[in-house]
């Protein structure tokens, strides 16, 4: 067998080698690189999506338009018009003042609830995902199906079981019983499992130990960056998952004090369909509709490049 | 080529020697395994305790509570698998689950083959404005349940309903979108607007990540968009298809908020016990039947797991047989 210590060809690549050959082409930048090698795009295509996209925003439309007419204006105008009536401030600031202001602490109690259990949920699934992607040790196996079985248990097919759980321990109308659940996050586990499978490489962390730095100042200093993209998607998916829960928090909180703002919206919707809510409850249940989803959406908005590219990078293996 | 890595270690020989060589290193090497063993275990522990409170822990008192049933007289007494027995022969409970497998079968191969429509147009760079278009589509999800399934109520409503001021113009009947017949369709028509956008992305995500060279090859044999699309792209993205079907599954039968919500506008269409979810809620805290609703959403939950699992196999075996 010869032996050879010469290197290889390709490593050295000559100017001119380099110039006939294209750069290899990733699949985004084939993308941006110009009208001559992607694909003709098609105004037919173009338009049947368009109006798939009129279909999703029509209703948000809707809600936006709605938010600005009076109580008696829903009923006069068309629903995708406005009224003459431009109601929109005096509506926003009827949503603030009812009740003593309940929304605002409907608001603030959503607000709590969401951020603590995503927070949680992220950090318990990074560490989780981390370590079974990055490390082989005995029952790993065996812990990762049980864990992943349990995406399909039916978080509402839980819900009564917990609350039975919950009371017995005198947990139930405390927050707690709203956020300890939405710890919970096997789904989370799983795609912090694929990204970090992907993102971080075993070379980065074989580098660390002969440092000699320890298992946990690899995780924090080398990886933890590595994983803030995937981190990310599932901070946002937990954050949505706790911000529009409806069945945990109706049945685990009763003070009025402690809803969030998807139960007590839901509550004054009855009273304005029962019509004993008062002139003004359908528009303040459309307004507080409003309010309450604006958050979400800008958070989508703002953090797009970095959820889109955790969802990516994985790829959602399965 | 033929190049190989320069060997600097000389060929282990046969004798003792090596093996006495072998011994600290592999101590070394078991203490760092170890020690990598002990890392890994505290990084699961916290999300494992969680786990274990919030999901094991639960399952394991619904069902002990489910085999007991209070009784009038002599309070809390075993009753083995009676609960189990009563649901299956419930016509409520039944009435229920019929509807929720209706809706499986309907809505949610119509939701999945949008979403992967969407997916595949958005990934073939054929359309203009794909930035807004995948974000307006996706939008409804960050909107929650509660919200959609209220402000589709209105919408669908007769008082200030769009659509009931169009028919009005028009001088025809108000579609009927709450009447009993139309109830579900209309119920499946929130969840689709509501999820559409999000098992697109899952699907597009994956879609990203498959390498572009199992295109070039197809498309230089002559294969069309439509073509790849079929025979390589669907295929290489079968396990997140598999993910949504499976998250559908688990979204149909513990459908809760539409019709809790819908039912404050159409009470007399929508009865505690529309879906197995609803009726679920109704046994445990309108009706104080703790220990049959337990049994009922333990049911519900291994009722999920069965089909999901069922689903999952045959499309492995599908897959197999190819």
């Amino acid at each position: 067998m010869s032996v050879t210590l010469s290197p290889a060809p390709t490593e050295a690549p000559t100017p001119r080698s380099y110039a006939e050959k294209p750069p290899k082409k990733s699949r985004r930048s084939r993308a941006k690189s110009g009208p001559d090698n992607a694909p003709r795009k098609s105004t037919f295509i173009t338009i049947v999506m368009l109006a798939a996209v009129a279909y999703f925003l029509l209703p948000i439309a809707w809600l936006l338009i709605a938010s600005t007419k009076t109580n008696s204006g829903l009923f006069r105008s068309f629903g995708f018009s406005f009224d003459r009536d431009f109601a929109f401030f005096s509506n926003i600031a009827n949503v603030f003042t009812r009740e003593n202001g309940i929304f605002v602490r409907w608001m603030l109690n959503t607000i709590v609830y969401a951020s603590v259990s995503a927070v949680g949920a992220t950090l318990l699934a990074t560490l989780a995902g981390y370590a079974f992607a990055k490390y082989s040790f005995p029952g790993g196996k065996l812990l990762f199906s049980v864990i992943l079985g349990a995406i399909m248990i039916p978080t509402t097919a839980l819900a009564i079981p917990t609350y039975l759980l919950f009371s017995g321990v005198g947990l139930t109308d405390n927050p707690l019983a709203v956020i300890l659940p939405s710890i919970v996050n096997p789904f989370g586990m799983y795609l912090m499992m694929v990204y970090a499978q992907g993102a971080v490489d075993t070379s980065l962390l074989e580098a660390g130990r002969i440092d000699g730095a320890g298992e946990f100042r690899i995780f924090w200093q080398l990886c933890l960056r590595v994983l803030a993209p995937g981190m990310v998607t599932v901070l946002l998916f937990s954050l949505v998952a706790t911000w529009n829960n409806y069945f945990l928090p109706l049945i685990m909180l009763n003070s009025r004090d402690l809803l969030p703002l998807t139960v007590g919206l839901a509550q004054w919707q009855s009273a304005a369909s029962r019509g004993n809510g008062g002139e003004a409850l359908f528009s303040a249940v459309i307004s507080g509709s409003l309010v309450s989803t604006l958050p979400l959406i800008v958070a989508f908005l703002f953090l797009q490049k970095y959820w889109q590219s955790g969802l990516s990078a994985g790829g959602v293996k399965g | 080529m033929t190049t190989t890595a320069p060997r600097q270690v000389p060929a282990p020989t046969a004798g003792p020697e090596p093996a006495l060589r072998v011994g600290p290193v592999r101590r070394r090497a078991s203490r760092t395994r170890r020690q990598q063993n002990r890392a890994a275990y505290l990084f699961i522990l916290p999300f494992f305790v969680f786990f274990v409170l919030m999901l094991v822990v639960p399952l394991v008192y619904s069902g002990y509570l489910s085999v007991f049933r209070e009784q009038l007289i002599g309070g809390l007494s075993f009753v083995g698998l009676d609960n189990y027995s009563r649901a299956l022969q419930d016509p409520e409970f039944l009435a229920g689950l019929g509807r929720v497998g209706l809706f499986l079968v309907v809505q949610v191969p119509i939701m999945l083959a949008l979403a992967l429509i969407f997916a595949l147009v958005l990934d073939s760079g054929r359309l203009r404005f794909a930035g807004f278009v995948r974000l307006g589509i996706f939008l409804p999800y960050a909107i929650p349940g509660v919200i959609a399934a209220l402000m589709w109520g209105y919408l669908y409503g007769q008082d200030f309903g769009p659509f009931a001021q169009i028919a009005q113009f028009f001088g025809l009947p108000a579609p009927q979108f709450l009447s009993s017949q139309w109830m579900l369709a209309s119920i499946g028509n929130i969840t689709t607007w509501s999820f559409v956008g999000y098992n697109m992305i899952i699907i597009f995500a994956a879609l990203r990540a498959v390498p572009e060279e199992l295109y070039e090859a197809a498309t230089m044999d002559g294969a069309g968009a439509i073509r790849v699309a079929w025979s390589i792209k669907i295929p290489a993205v079968r396990p997140a298809l598999m993910l949504t079907v499976i998250f559908s599954i688990i979204g149909s039968f513990q459908l809760f908020t539409e019709p809790q919500l819908l039912k404050t506008i159409a009470p007399t269409v929508i009865d505690g016990a529309y879906t197995p979810n609803l009726y679920a809620y109704t046994l445990a805290f309108s009706r104080n039947e703790l220990n049959y609703a337990a049994a009922v959403s333990f049911l519900l939950g291994f009722l999920i797991m069965v089909i999901s699992y069922v689903v999952q196999l045959s499309t492995q075996r599908k897959e197999r047989s190819r």
